[in-house]
């Protein structure tokens, strides 16, 4: 046997991370999005079954980009959490910074370990407040970090780009159509800055929609209300270029 | 373990072990002790004095179910609430209510509830109306050692069937046997008797959603009537029983207001004919 290489612990977490990111970055992109009603998620997902987004608790929702049995497996554990903590205590202590700090904790370690693969994953975490002010996003990379973002998110293969493009576009207050609208557009650029049709079979939205009368504020949108939304003429593309880009939020997140 | 989830910790390992979608096998592995019915308890010398509810009624009609309850709740010869609420949405599309032991029963509704919550995250489809009755035939049976020392719960469970759409009636024994109520009526609890009494005479099979309600709320007037641990309407604090319909719109609760004008239109006619409306002789 022979003796191993020293592999400096900067070398080994940057390709920890090289690993993760390049997993990640197969998957295909999603956005999450604050409008006026609530938070909206919309991705590119050719299957009906296997979601991006679901229902973790009340008004909390999740979405994930990168490895589906990685991601699949954290969202069960992030259902259990909830359910767990909200039959132990009561359901208003289920909160989205509580499961954040799950998620990172339990990503962090992951990463770190020696013993383990890094989760090839990026996750959102994002709860529904009474107004827009109490709406709560947070962004979780593969190694465990927490990001608390406004506005707008994209996490997958071409967040980056993507983020840029919503960073510019997104402002408080828009209709869901107007919302689910950019979004679609901000995901049908490619990386050359090409467009491309994203048809409405193969997009996956959902809402957490704060007006609905349930405690439970998550909704699957499909089918004719979807294609609706969609075909919605509403001021097309009301903000064009340099007009009004600053958001209103009180720190523009910038990557 | 289960102090780890409480802080920021890591997820213990046991939240990322694949296993089945149900949050009872799921508690019963991470922390037992919070499972309902997993308790010994200490012999007891005649029965324990505890807030007991009581009856719960339920009809079937064209297009969905009603499921209604009283408001007292009674502690040996005592009331012990009077405005205590024993008919609970169980999802989007069923309901239960429950007659016994009241902290027990309120305690297992909120775990039967996250059961099919839990479900329904985790698989991302509904139980089937015969799943969900199986779960708490479940729950029910898990309660039997505490139902034999005098703290029995025996829920009635109601809802629209999405697959054969129709809405079916579950009741229950202590020791958790199922039946389904073909008859399109059903009553638990001390005043369930005089419940099914009536309604036997007045249900129909082809009742409006606004009929259901109301045979539903006479029937409960009957049990009142009769059964002392059974509260009637009180005008006097404004306390109607709790009604709740399922249709495949989902679950409604009526308002207060629908739910008093259904009984005060009941007590109106009492008031000329005290036993109620009349069925034919032949």
């Amino acid at each position: 046997m022979s003796t191993p290489f020293y592999v400096s612990p900067q070398q080994a977490m940057a390709d920890r991370a090289e690993y993760a990111r390049k997993g990640i970055a197969r998957g295909r992109s999603l956005v999450v999005m604050q409008y006026a009603d609530g938070i909206v998620f919309v991705g590119e997902n050719p299957s009906r079954a296997l979601h991006k987004f679901s229902e973790i608790y009340d008004r909390i929702g999740f979405a994930a980009a990168g490895k589906y049995n990685e991601y699949e497996n954290l969202r069960i554990g992030g259902v259990r959490y909830a359910d767990l903590r909200g039959y132990t205590y009561d359901r208003d202590d289920v909160t989205a910074r509580g499961l954040a700090n799950v998620y990172a904790q339990t990503l962090g370690t992951i990463f770190s370990s020696a013993g383990e693969k890094p989760y090839e994953v990026e996750l959102v975490v994002a709860e529904v407040g009474s107004s827009p002010e109490g709406d709560q996003i947070y962004r979780l990379p593969h190694d465990g970090s927490i990001v608390d973002e406004h506005g707008s998110v994209a996490v997958g293969g071409n967040a980056e780009q993507i983020s840029g493009f919503l960073d510019q576009r997104h402002r408080d207050g828009m209709s869901l159509a107007e919302a689910l609208k950019l979004a679609v557009q901000a995901l049908s650029r490619d990386t050359n800055g090409t467009e491309r049709e994203i048809p409405a079979e193969r997009l996956e939205v959902a809402v957490l929609d704060r007006t609905r009368p349930q405690s439970r504020k998550f909704k699957r949108i499909v089918g004719r209300q979807l294609a609706r939304l969609l075909a919605a003429q509403e001021p097309a593309t009301a903000p064009t270029d340099a007009a009004g880009d600053e958001s209103e939020g009180p720190e523009a997140p910038q990557e | 373990m289960e102090a780890n989830t409480r802080s920021t910790g890591r997820l213990p390992a046991a939240f990322l072990t694949p296993g089945s979608s149900s949050f009872m096998d799921f508690l019963s592995e991470q922390s037992p002790e919070l499972l309902p019915g997993r308790r010994t308890l200490p012999v007891v010398q005649g029965a324990i004095e505890v807030p007991h509810g009581t009856t719960i009624v339920a009809a079937s009609f064209p297009g969905g179910v009603v499921l209604a309850g009283d408001r007292r709740a009674t502690m040996g010869n005592m009331i012990a609430q009077r405005d205590i609420e024993k008919v609970f949405p169980a999802d989007e599309y069923s309901a239960v209510g429950i007659a016994g032991t009241a902290g027990l029963a309120v305690e297992m509704v909120k775990l039967f509830q996250l059961e099919l919550e839990h479900f329904e995250k985790v698989e991302g489809a509904q139980l089937s109306l015969e799943g969900k009755a199986n779960r708490l035939s479940t729950m029910i049976r898990g309660n039997l050692g505490m139902a034999m020392q005098g703290l029995a719960v025996v829920p009635l469970f109601a809802g629209w069937d999405v697959d054969r759409e129709k809405g079916r009636i579950f009741s229950y024994d202590v020791t958790g046997g199922r039946s389904e109520e073909h008859v399109g009526y059903a009553a638990t609890g001390s005043g369930s008797l005089f419940a099914r009494g009536s309604m036997k005479k007045l249900y129909r099979e082809d009742l409006t959603e606004q009929q259901a309600v109301t045979l539903v709320v006479q029937a409960l007037y009957d049990a009142a009537d009769d059964d002392s641990a059974t509260g009637g309407p009180d005008m006097a604090r404004r306390i109607f029983p709790i009604v709740t319909v399922i249709t495949e719109d989902g679950f409604r609760r009526l308002t207060d207001a629908e739910g008093a004008d259904v009984a005060r239109a009941v007590l109106e006619r009492r008031m000329e004919h005290p036993d109620g409306p009349r069925a034919e002789l032949l």
